[in-house]
């Protein structure tokens, strides 16, 4: 099951579906946000930009949490599978971390006033963007790879005690950024229509990492098995 | 699961648990830095700091908001609905500056007990919802009001 060959085969087969789900719900999130979703009363138009930026402030924690649990069982059980997913899931975590920074910053200015403050919120979202490049040096600072699995793994445990900060941190102290508009309890404080492209954006943004992290953990099973057996009649058969 | 395993999920969980701990007690030993802003009853109780410049947040209470003649020069209370702090700030305010809007200015209180403030931050609360329901919100609020005042000078 969790041998690499067979990953590599099952993952080839389900990226088209993570990447074609993907497309249909961004097209429609992107759709329904920009255009059937109505204007903000204080706001106007620029609310919109939350499409991306709470989608992709969300990522930036999930998939950090991911990483996490990929961690504890990568250094209890030694899993190949989990440590490459750890670090296949590391830069695209990085990404979502910056857009959701940079649209942050490009709506602060205009609403708050400020490109950026040093606010409970918004430092611990930075710090979680030096969590992810931190893992990201670390892996290919060493050479051996699974002994880079297990330095990151350590290093992604260490920083998922940010995670709940990030999240509470406009509860426990007093913040600028606003707190949670979507919450799991259903507090509304925003209407249905304005609602719903935010969660199809929410899935869309999930099933883009699934594929991406697919298609990168293959990349790195291929490489992490070159000398095997599988592997070479693999690219013997490609070759024919 | 076998011995080895054990151990290394205990250890790790050990690691996690520790490292819990000691963020919590470092966060709370800067509660107050981590604070972005402190509330007008704050700063009647004397938490805030003196002698450097900090925040002061809360709604700007409505019809204080008084611009002076030189131009860009505006005087407004901020408030918590239980203390007050008068504010003063020479320069431009953000787009969403309104009566009753939540903000945060930084500045340092002077000699007569007025803020006077160098930043003016909107804060924007987690509400959304389109301008028609916004106005008919407006317009349930100001019946009501009017309803009640009626009721009052009825009496």
């Amino acid at each position: 099951m969790g041998s690499p060959r067979y990953f590599y085969h099952v993952a080839g087969k389900m990226i088209p579906w993570f990447a074609i789900s993907f497309l249909l719900t961004l097209i429609a999130g992107v759709y329904y946000g920009l255009f059937v979703a109505p204007p903000d009363y204080q706001q106007g138009e620029s609310y919109r930009i939350m499409y991306i930026h709470v989608p992709a402030a969300w990522m930036s924690m999930f998939i950090y949490i991911v990483m996490a649990v990929a961690g504890v069982i990568s250094l209890v059980w030694r899993i190949k599978i989990t440590e490459i997913t750890i670090i296949s899931s590391a830069s695209v975590g990085a990404s979502f971390t910056f857009l959701a920074l940079v649209t942050g910053s490009l709506w602060g200015k205009p609403m708050w006033g400020a490109w950026w403050v040093w606010d409970a919120r918004l430092t611990s979202e930075l710090l979680l963007l030096f969590l992810y490049l931190g893992i990201i040096s670390l892996y290919s600072a060493i050479e051996d790879k699974r002994v880079a699995a297990r330095a990151i793994s350590i290093l992604a445990l260490v920083g998922v005690v940010n995670i709940p900060i990030i999240h509470y941190s406009v509860e426990w102290w007093n913040t600028l950024h606003q707190t949670s508009s979507v919450t799991i309890t259903g507090k509304q404080a925003m209407p249905t229509s304005m609602l719903i492209p935010l969660l199809l954006m929410g899935i869309s943004f999930k099933l883009y990492y699934g594929a991406v992290v697919l298609m990168r953990a293959r990349a790195e099973v291929l490489e992490r098995d070159r000398n095997t057996r599988w592997v070479r009649e693999l690219v013997e058969g490609e070759i024919k | 699961m076998n011995p080895i395993r054990k151990k290394r999920l205990y250890l790790i969980g050990m690691m996690v648990a520790g490292i819990g701990v000691a963020a919590w007690l470092a966060l709370n030993a800067f509660d107050e830095n981590l604070m972005f802003f402190f509330s007008p009853s704050e700063i009647a109780e004397g938490k805030a700091p003196t002698g450097h410049p900090f925040r002061v947040g809360g709604l700007v209470s409505n019809g204080s908001v008084k611009r002076k003649p030189n131009g860009l020069t505006t005087a407004f209370d901020v408030t918590d609905n239980a203390e007050t702090v008068t504010v003063e700030y020479t320069g431009i305010l953000p787009d969403l500056f309104r009566e009753g809007q939540g903000i945060v200015v930084l500045g340092q209180l002077n000699e007569s007990g007025i803020f006077v403030a160098s930043e003016v931050l909107a804060k924007h609360d987690e509400n959304y919802m389109p301008p028609e329901v916004a106005d008919s919100l407006k317009t349930a609020h100001d019946d009501g009001v009017n309803q009640m005042q009626q009721q009052v000078s009825a009496q």
